[in-house]
């Protein structure tokens, strides 16, 4: 099937607080949206609760809530994050991302045919990662109580290495490596939301980032830590790193990707790129030694293939990220402080 | 990127830096009037590569900054009613009034909504007739013609549930008085670029005469911001005070005459208080008698405020440079970007926001 699918013959076109009533109409938005699309021997078996054997090794767990207007933008949807979103937490700790949970909050009056879009969507997305998703939950508030749609999904997958990738591991001397260009996600929903246009549309970096991360683990290489560049985008992971590893981290301005469009819209909007949301680039550490090697693994993978060193683990004591600005001069680069917010001129 | 990544080429600035620490025989305090220079002089460490003789002092060129307590209490008050659609600039929504802010405002369920320009607050209103639209109109010469464009479209189309509130303010009068206080230690001014694209820089040579100070018009990259203390060095090293325009590429001597011909149609000029520098004779855009019926504090018949700063909080010794951010004993510590006591640490552009974002720690070469 692809998301050109027909939807399944639905009696009412868009979603009433009956649809989660717990009688009829529930029942059959379940089967015939949720369970014809999601289908997998564990889900079929329709239990409370979704049974399976734990594989050998550590499990890792994880959640996120995904909340996005518009729910379609230029490079993906809700329904796609929200599978990339929670593989990519998984692949962070290491970890083979194995189940999925999903949770629906669903307001009253969205059109059953949007819904059956982002459902066609995640269950592709779920196969290109592999994951099945094996339990779910639906609930539908007042028109006006939600923003259309709200989707949960949890995660679980097996680690099956012995390293523990974690800031705490990060060192002086380990490389600091980025999967690809920056600060796509974030200006690719701004300028849908406000309306701005520029001379290439900017579409959303929205992936899942396990393979490389697997192609990494396999290879044998010694991965410290790695983050998947969300919302605060780098700014906030390296802080937050630095923070919890104790260390300074040292990169470079003219070292890090940012595409020509999200430059410009960022310069236009008085925005730091550096602090722009991402869905799917991660950064890795690693010793320096290993970078090279690194490099070249997981440019093998399109999702990667924008992969590039930007910096240098430099020294333990006073957590701090330090900047060598464009004409050479040193400066902090900061957590973002709340929301980023369009300047005047 | 074209335009901007040729003004911020490495080899050049350092070559522009070596020129100015070779002219440079003794100290000197220059001004960067505007907001934007102050956040790209911090944000690229541009004062990092001038002699230790240079020092720069950051103006009270941001608009965010300088706009009045009271004005923002009054926002505060229209944002909060039920039937208004309150609209502004972005970085207008974090700036504190006496109790809260706008975005606490949206919080508790007013229509606070973020534009990038005035003319979609006027579309808005002509969306939305049965609701009162209402624009915050901050800002210098720079944003004045969108401002007033509003205005005038706003009365063209007969819109009756449009208004806006004003807290404009004109760049050359703060200079005059900053030159005329006692305490002035300025020698010389990089004058605000983009203010100068709207209005030219016909006003400054009485200034730079009056008070024997280099005036430079200086833009925003830099590149440009090197190029005009090199500028500003050079008349000071050879005891000039001429006006000079580095930002030829943009600004014209006589600046934007149609721009300037529609903020004269709109607005009057008025008195206007500054935050942390308090009232300035012909400071500020007002509203004039035409389209008066704009004006939303007339509309919403507000009470006037008249509130204090908080005392620790330095911003108007900052603002006038008199203090650097972090000479401020609150800066860091009380006064942070998640609670700021004044506005010069709310707005990125912001002097002591900037020392925050990317100075607060020393920064070595490691």
């Amino acid at each position: 099937m692809t998301t050109s699918c027909p939807i399944p013959i639905q009696q009412y076109p868009h979603v009433l607080m009956a649809h989660g009533g717990g009688g009829r109409l529930m029942h059959q938005l379940l089967e015939t949206v949720f369970g014809t699309a999601f289908s997998n021997p564990i889900l079929d078996a329709r239990h409370d609760a979704a049974q399976f054997a734990v594989p050998p090794g550590k499990l890792a767990l994880t959640t996120d809530s995904y909340v996005v207007r518009p729910l379609f933008f230029p490079g993906g949807d809700i329904g796609s994050m929200a599978i990339h979103g929670t593989v990519n937490d998984l692949a962070m700790s290491g970890a083979r991302p194995l189940y999925l949970s999903c949770g629906f909050i669903i307001e009253e009056g969205l059109p059953m045919e949007t819904l059956w879009r982002v459902v066609c969507s995640m269950r592709d997305a779920a196969q290109r990662c592999g994951v099945q998703i094996i339990t779910g939950d639906t609930k539908v508030v007042d028109k006006g109580k939600g923003d259309g749609l709200f989707i949960n999904t949890s995660g679980i997958g097996v680690i099956e290495h012995p390293m523990n990738i974690a800031p705490q591991t990060v060192q002086p001397g380990d490389a600091v490596i980025v999967s690809g260009d920056l600060g796509r996600h974030g200006m690719a929903i701004m300028a849908v939301r406000e309306g701005l246009q520029f001379e290439s549309t900017i579409e959303s970096d929205s992936a899942p980032v396990h393979e490389p991360v697997r192609a990494l683990l396999k290879a044998g290489i010694e991965i410290h830590c790695l983050r998947d560049l969300t919302r605060g985008g780098l700014a906030s992971a390296l802080n937050e790193i630095a923070e919890a590893a104790g260390v300074r981290i040292a990169i470079e301005e003219k070292l890090i990707p940012v595409c020509e469009a999200v430059h410009a819209a960022c310069e236009m909007l008085g925005l730091d790129p550096l602090q722009v949301a991402n869905e799917g680039r991660f950064v890795a550490f690693m010793p320096a030694p290993a970078a090279e090697q690194a490099l070249a693994i997981v440019r093998e993978h399109e999702v990667a293939a924008g992969a590039t060193r930007i910096g240098t683990v430099t020294d333990k004591g006073n957590p701090l990220v330090v900047l060598k600005s464009r004409i050479g001069a040193n400066r902090i680069l900061d957590m973002p402080s709340g929301e980023q917010l369009p300047r005047i001129c | 990127m074209k335009y901007l990544d040729e003004y911020r080429d490495g080899d050049l600035a350092r070559k522009l830096a070596l020129e100015i620490h070779r002219l440079t025989t003794r100290p000197w305090n220059i001004m960067e009037v505007c907001g934007g220079q102050t956040h790209a002089i911090v944000k690229f460490g541009i004062d990092e590569l001038l002699p230790k003789a240079i020092t720069l002092i950051h103006g009270p060129g941001c608009p965010v900054c300088v706009t009045p307590l009271e004005m923002i209490d009054k926002a505060l008050e229209i944002a909060a009613k039920p039937n208004v659609i309150f609209t502004s600039f972005g970085d207008m929504l974090r700036v504190p009034g006496s109790t809260t802010d706008l975005l606490s405002v949206k919080a508790r369920g007013g229509d606070v909504r973020i534009v990038y320009s005035p003319l979609d607050a006027v579309k808005l209103a002509e969306q939305n007739p049965a609701r009162e639209v209402v624009f915050f109109g901050v800002g210098f010469e720079t944003t004045a013609p969108a401002t007033a464009m509003a205005v005038y479209q706003a009365a063209q189309k007969g819109l009756k549930n449009f208004s806006m509130l004003i807290s404009h303010v004109l760049v050359p009068p703060a200079i005059e008085a900053l030159m005329s206080s006692p305490e002035c230690r300025v020698q010389a001014f990089l004058a605000a670029g983009h203010v100068c694209t709207v209005m030219g820089y016909e006003e400054y040579p009485p200034l730079a005469a009056k008070y024997r100070v280099p005036i430079v018009v200086t833009g925003f990259e830099p590149l440009d911001i090197l190029q005009g203390i090199l500028m500003c060095v050079r008349q000071l090293e050879s005891g000039r005070a001429e006006v000079e325009n580095q930002y030829a590429r943009s600004v014209r001597p006589e600046g934007n005459r149609p721009a300037q011909d529609l903020i004269r149609k709109v607005f009057k000029v008025v008195p206007r208080k500054w935050r942390g520098v308090g009232e300035i004779p012909q400071s500020g855009l007002g509203l004039n008698d035409e389209y008066a019926g704009f004006d939303a504090e007339k509309r919403f018949d507000l009470t006037s405020h008249t509130v204090e700063e908080p005392a620790e909080c330095l911003s108007g010794l900052v603002l006038q440079g008199l203090k650097k951010p972090h000479e401020c004993p609150a800066f860091g510590g009380k006064c942070t970007p998640e609670h700021p006591l004044g506005a010069t640490m709310v707005s990125s552009e912001g002097a002591c926001a900037a020392y925050y974002r990317y100075r607060r720690h020393h920064c070595s070469n490691g």
